[in-house]
């Protein structure tokens, strides 16, 4: 079996994202990028199954520009077999890349597509889903634990009220939540092998999938910004406050 | 404006996450719930006195019993023939079906919206709410998921829909349902409590975070939170996580202790009326948004306040 890997190039998590004074969106000049967190462990739950013999090859897959060559070398020291980038400079939202993504399923035929449950920039918690749907395949979001066992997938669900086990018929969509797994650090001599590594660069076109925004930006605005309150000295003056809330 | 809001149920009685959504679908127009489940007859007859619905669809099958998006989103995707707008409320399961939905569609979902600004603009968090994108959609047909704390609840009773069943595609045969954990609680529901107390990394350990937590909880009628640190440290179970990747919460009042206030667990909470915060170290960024804040050792203080209170 084969399992896709879709990684996203995002702002680092530590950053704090400034909106830009015009208000078309946020500054991303100069800003340190990474892989999107939850696609790591996209990445390093791939290669555990792999690890474990049931799986013989590891794709990652990045749609975007051509930095994004950087995550996909990432994903590549992490220890992923080879690489597709799908280039463009647009923003290409969710539905498209679903319907690249799906492009790239049906010529790969993966047995398991593993993405990250959302990516931290646009926090929109739809790609693997979008995915699934197109292909007509079931999915696993919001995963904890994931368990191949023969032609189907056994996924252990985060859910609102606690967990969920759902058995899905293989080919699915699994979609990683925090909880995972811890990902392996990259050391350097992997590193420098996954630069030998085959990196195919393709484009949307090739595709066939129009990337033109269903959703129009309209402005990107600060969030109401909180003002720090008073400290208190001790407990006591910190009861009277409550008591004064009104909650106790 | 034809709206369809899928009830968050399970299978016995409407969960509150489905009263703020049909708040914002009543922005938009006609309110239409769905109701899908197995035995669900009296989810469908809470739902009917919602204040300001119309038609109440029932989808009683046991194809449906636990949301399984394979079976629910292609019956969603059956009344989009005759609704205009699809709304979920942000909640998990909402997230597992509506992009399906949209996908069926050929639309663009708007995740987790905050606020209807037309009928086809909205805003939306973005970068773990640190910007506020607003947005217009080009897609004949909405698809959207609504974050619960940004909207009132409708109320639950007064409305008198009609309840009609329907029926849709059925299973869909690639995915079933295996089992749960549901974790049980007698405090109240996080995402709608009105006073939440959160403990972070500083609790050390399971043992110390309850005794130290729970108790102020039980005294304020709390939900209890925790940061990411808190969690994934073993202190709780992470349905109690509140955060970019948790649960978003906007209670009256929000107590964090022992919390340093990263943007990701701000992201989740910064959104509640009245922050308190107790940190030892002044400098935590947690003091930066917080209304009332004490610099002090959270094992003297919480046991002293707990006492007073």
């Amino acid at each position: 079996m084969k399992i896709l890997v879709p990684v996203k190039r995002v702002i680092d998590y530590n950053v704090k994202p400034r909106v830009k004074a015009d208000g078309t969106g946020v500054d991303l000049a100069n800003v340190k990028m990474s892989m999107n967190p939850f696609d790591e462990i996209a990445v390093e739950e791939a290669l555990r199954i792999k690890e474990a013999g049931k799986a013989e090859e590891v794709v990652a897959v990045s749609v975007g520009p051509a930095k994004a060559q950087e995550t996909l070398r990432t994903a590549l020291a992490m220890g992923a077999d080879r690489a597709i980038l799908v280039q463009t400079d647009d923003e290409v939202e969710p539905l498209a890349v679903a319907k690249i993504l799906k492009a790239i399923v049906e010529a790969e035929t993966p047995g398991l597509v593993i993405l990250g449950k959302q990516a931290i920039d646009d926090d929109s918690n739809q790609t693997g889903q979008m995915l699934a749907a197109l292909l007509g395949r079931p999915q696993g979001t919001f995963a904890n634990t994931v368990e191949v066992d023969g032609d189907s997938v056994i996924v252990k669900r985060e859910i609102d009220g606690g967990l969920e086990t759902v058995k899905l018929t293989m080919p699915a969509i699994v979609t990683t939540d925090l909880r995972l797994n811890e990902p392996r650090y990259a050391s350097l001599p992997n590193i420098m092998k996954a630069k030998s590594k085959p990196l195919d660069t393709k484009t949307p076109a090739d595709y066939g999938v129009d990337t033109a925004p269903r959703l129009k930006t309209l402005k990107v605005a600060e969030p109401p910004v909180r003002q720090a309150g008073v400290k208190v000295a001790d407990v006591d003056e910190l009861v009277a406050k409550i008591k004064a809330l009104g909650i106790a | 404006m034809k709206t369809l809001v899928l009830v968050e149920h399970d299978n016995a009685s409407v969960k509150d996450a489905t009263l703020s959504t049909v708040t914002a679908a009543a922005k938009l127009g006609e309110v239409h719930l769905l109701v899908a489940g197995s035995g669900c007859a009296a989810v469908a007859d809470e739902a009917a006195k919602i204040a300001g619905v119309g038609k109440v669809h029932l989808a009683d099958d046991a194809a449906y019993e636990h949301q399984l998006a394979e079976n629910v989103a292609p019956l969603v995707a059956s009344l989009m023939e005759s609704h205009d707008a699809f709304l979920a409320p942000a909640t998990t399961t909402g997230k597992n079906i509506a992009p399906r939905v949209a996908a069926q569609l050929d639309v663009m979902q708007i995740s987790d919206i905050i606020g209807i600004e037309g009928d086809k603009t909205f805003t939306r968090p973005i970068y773990a709410g640190n910007a506020i994108a607003t947005v217009e959609s080009s897609d004949t047909k909405l698809v959207i998921t609504v974050r619960g704390t940004a909207f009132d609840k409708a109320a639950a009773e007064g409305g008198s829909g009609t309840v009609e069943a329907v029926s849709g595609p059925g299973d869909a045969g690639t995915s079933s349902f295996v089992g749960s954990e549901i974790a049980k609680s007698e405090r109240p529901e996080l995402t709608s409590a009105k006073v939440i107390v959160s403990g972070g990394r500083a609790l050390k350990d399971a043992d110390t975070f309850k005794e130290y937590i729970f108790p102020l909880a039980d005294k304020l009628g709390a939900g209890v939170g925790a940061s990411r640190a808190a969690v994934d440290a073993g202190y709780v179970p992470n349905d109690f996580q509140v955060g970019q990747t948790g649960k978003i919460v906007a209670p009256e009042v929000y107590i964090a202790i022992g919390i340093s206030g990263a943007i990701q667990h701000l992201a989740g909470m910064k959104d509640s009326k009245t922050i308190i915060a107790i940190n030892k170290d002044e400098d935590a960024p947690i003091f930066q948004v917080a209304d009332i804040g004490l610099v002090a050792d959270l094992f003297k203080a919480v046991p002293e306040l707990t006492e007073k209170l």
